[in-house]
């Protein structure tokens, strides 16, 4: 067996989104001769990435002060916020548009160009970015973080070495930093060991799909943001939809589901194709052609759902931090700033210790906890968690109280309730037609000789009382149609496609027995967006 | 024995390829771009000949925007010595590819030339040809497996009817096919190693080469889409369905 390779930085960070590339790029605009690493699953700085996205851009302007001048590629003024409540056949436009939802002075980009934009001005800085290699577990020694291991590459399906395997190397690092985005999995690994998350509420997450549209000649409008709520989905449900007008008649929308919904036999995508089908909408796709698909979980739990950010050696930033503003519907900007204040305490302090306090004590921190009983609120049903919003915002989030969140794998009614009913396939004739025909809009690609990165620890549990208690929720709620009841002579079985995976973690989040365990595939593996 | 490899910077295979709206050609802003896979197949053949004493040093070239420089260092992590990038913005034609490369044949002196046998954006399989013909070099296509012996080269083509063995004197022209051999994955510390590899930056109007476009590009447009299909309960319907449709 060949040796495990040791690489030495000063800091390495997991995950090049707009967390870990802020903090990488902040890093060094403080000290040059820091050595900086970032470790990208994704086989390209972007290719990962997904988010609707409108941003806030203050935290931008104080780490590429002149970016306005050399704009990242995709990047839209926005010009007029619409919300759009929907019914089966109408859509009233509301009134007026929430104060935390008005984007005046606010940007639509691509996350995705906007990572690999921001990426090549972190190297340019002299950071070292290696896309297409996965960090597979955190190195623990005597209580504190060292560093990361890499995974292996070339390893068979049976888990021995193929041609041209690759041991993964070990990057030891005085402050390793993961950034890995919402449901980070080497993060997931750390929170428990160190039990990060005792003090706080459960995180709460949601499913987000997106699409990339090119709209026939004229029937997009620049800059404009529109969002729905209501129809499909029911009050009891937490979600609504995005359509964002970029330039040259291309369209990014989308549709975000809480996971926190009941129904087992609630699907996503199905909602999502049944929506863009509304008469009010339908129009749009004449002439229209779907450029790109994808899905990616969001973290929704807000400031009382954040872990702890620290553990000897380490820092937990962004979204992988539970960092995101729910009714904004925005996390980049808190992402980037958490990178640059993260980057900051270390350059004065020169350890993680005391970063948890620092953030708490930050602008995200005030900016989470005012708006910290929102989202939860919605445990009312549309209407209650709008009252209750109303009342949250007037008193700008002065209420003596804090909602708690619950684990959203708890939340499905059992089939045996009778409350909830299976559907048909949706056919609407608007693309993609089905989950394996819009997995191919998502380019994704998982070398097919890897073992299976999705790991079930009891595929008894799926046959059995999963099959009679929900009715396998996973064949729903996955956007990439990975899980799949195969009827077999012997009986029922779970087929696994993991090639389909798109690495947005619903799996993870969702089974309601937690058996669903999402590891890194083979570095570089997943979906390859453009534009996304 | 030196030898040259040329490779290509194109849309990543992976990614579904969008023609523009207004058919000028195919989209490529914020798309995922890397090594044409046939010419990291060249690459890797390249480093297998150096490991086995073959060959004494591996140059890799490219022609291309600036950006095509993240293809050299890929080629030089997977371990070629040193790289030239030839720079230009100008969408480049086979034929004015192959007088760039026999430019620098003429300097470099090597004894193999190796190349993909396509490139899979345009599939236009030309270039090596043509660099074979205006060098006057023999040429040996679809590599499917090569050996070296002195100044002679045994190779395996893949050819319709099965494989096709040529002994070709060196210097000559060899394109790779798929199954020539397996690239190898690049570690973290050979990219490091990479970073400090010569890298020859050579303007493509300082070469003065005569590009003399010989090919116009009318208008890209996407295959047409298919219909779908119908499935039919039995031979009666499917008789029918054929009749009606004036098919027998």
């Amino acid at each position: 067996m060949s040796e495990r390779d040791v690489m030495a930085y000063d800091v390495a960070i997991v995950g090049a989104g707009p967390a870990g590339l802020a903090c990488a790029l902040r890093m060094k605009q403080q000290n040059a001769d820091l050595n900086v690493c970032v470790l990208e699953k994704a086989s390209a700085v972007g290719a990962h990435a997904l988010a609707g996205a409108v941003i806030e851009t203050e935290a931008l302007t104080e780490l590429v002060p002149n970016w306005r001048d050399n704009p990242p590629p995709i990047c839209v003024p926005v010009e007029k916020d619409e919300i759009l409540w929907m019914t089966e056949k109408g859509a009233t436009k509301l009134p007026m548009t929430p104060p935390q939802m008005n984007n005046h002075g606010n940007f639509i980009v691509s996350l995705g160009a906007m990572t690999a934009w921001l990426g090549d001005i972190a190297e340019e800085a002299g950071v070292e970015i290696f896309p297409g290699f996965a960090a597979a577990e955190a190195l623990v020694e005597d209580g504190k973080v060292i560093g990361i291991r890499t995974g292996d590459m070339g390893v068979g399906k049976d888990g021995g070495e193929r041609d041209g395997y690759a041991l993964g190397i070990d990057i030891h690092a005085d402050l390793t930093v993961f950034a890995e985005g919402c449901r980070g999995s080497v993060s997931k690994q750390l929170i428990k060991q160190f039990e990060l998350d005792k003090d706080a509420s459960p995180q709460t997450y949601g499913i987000g799909i997106k699409e990339l549209w090119q709209l026939a000649p004229g029937k997009g409008s620049t800059g404009l943001v529109q969002h729905t709520v209501g129809w499909p989905l029911k009050s009891e449900t937490y979600g609504g939809s995005f359509i964002y007008h970029l330039e040259g008649d291309k369209v990014a929308m989308g549709f975000v589901v809480g996971l926190d919904y009941k129904d087992t036999y609630l699907k996503p995508f199905d909602l999502w194709q049944e929506l863009k089908a509304h008469p009010k909408l339908a129009d749009m796709f004449e002439g229209a052609e779907l450029l790109n698909y994808g899905a990616r979980a969001i973290v929704e739990g807000g400031w009382q759902s954040m872990p702890k950010l620290e553990v000897p050696g380490a820092m937990l930033i962004g979204d992988g931090g539970g960092m995101l503003n729910v009714p904004k519907i925005k996390g980049i900007h808190i992402a980037l700033r958490s990178g640059i204040l993260a980057a900051e305490h270390y350059h004065e302090k020169k350890t993680s210790e005391g970063w948890d306090g620092v953030l708490r004590s930050s602008v995200i921190a005030k900016e989470l906890k005012k708006v910290r009983n929102i989202r939860p609120g919605f445990k009312w049903g549309l209407y209650g968690g709008f009252v209750n919003a109303g009342w949250e915002t007037v008193t700008m989030g002065l209420s003596p109280w804090t909602l708690a969140n619950h684990a959203d794998h708890s939340s499905l009614r059992k089939v045996s309730e009778g409350k909830d009913q299976p559907t048909p396939p949706v056919d609407t004739g608007i693309k993609p037609k089905d989950r394996l025909s819009a997995v191919y809009y998502a380019s994704t690609e998982h070398d097919e000789e890897q073992p299976v990165h999705l790991h079930v620890a009891d595929t008894n549990i799926c046959v059995t009382q999963c099959a009679e208690e929900y009715d396998n929720p996973c064949t729903r709620f996955c956007p990439a149609n990975v899980y799949e009841m195969v009827e077999e002579p012997a009986g029922k079985r779970l087929q696994i496609n993991a090639a389909n995976c798109v690495h947005c973690k619903t799996c993870d989040i969702k089974d309601p027995y937690q058996i669903i365990n999402w590891v890194t595939p083979e570095g570089g593996s997943g979906p390859n967006y453009s534009n996304m | 024995m030196k030898v040259l490899v040329a490779i290509k910077r194109v849309v990543d295979y992976n990614v579904r390829v969008q023609v523009k709206p207004d058919g000028s050609g195919v989209a490529i802003d914020g798309v995922k771009m890397s090594v044409n896979p046939f010419c990291e197949i060249a690459v890797e053949e390249a480093m297998r000949l150096k490991e086995a004493g073959k060959a004494t040093e591996v140059v890799v070239v490219t022609i291309g925007v600036e950006k095509a420089q993240d293809q050299l260092r890929s080629a030089l992590a997977m371990g070629a010595d040193r790289a030239i990038h030839v720079t230009t913005d100008a969408q480049m034609q086979p034929l004015g590819v192959a007088r760039v490369l026999q430019k620098l044949v003429d300097e470099e002196q090597p004894g193999l030339v190796l190349m993909g046998k396509q490139a899979i954006d345009d599939d236009c399989s030309q270039t090596g040809q043509m660099l074979a013909a205006i060098l006057g070099w023999p040429q040996a296509t679809f590599a499917g497996k090569l050996e070296i012996d002195g100044d002679k080269a045994t190779v395996a083509r893949e050819v319709d009817a099965g494989l096709e063995t040529l002994n070709v004197d060196l210097p000559a022209v060899v394109t790779t096919d798929l199954r020539l051999n397996e690239p190898r994955y690049i570690k973290i510390p050979d990219i490091m190693k990479a970073k400090k590899k010569p890298l020859d930056k050579r303007p493509l109007d300082e070469l003065g080469v005569d590009l003399g476009p010989q090919l116009t590009t009318t208008k890209v447009a996407p295959p047409a889409q298919r219909q779908p299909g119908k499935k039919v309960a039995d031979v009666a319907e499917l008789v029918s369905e054929l009749k009606e449709r004036g098919l027998v």
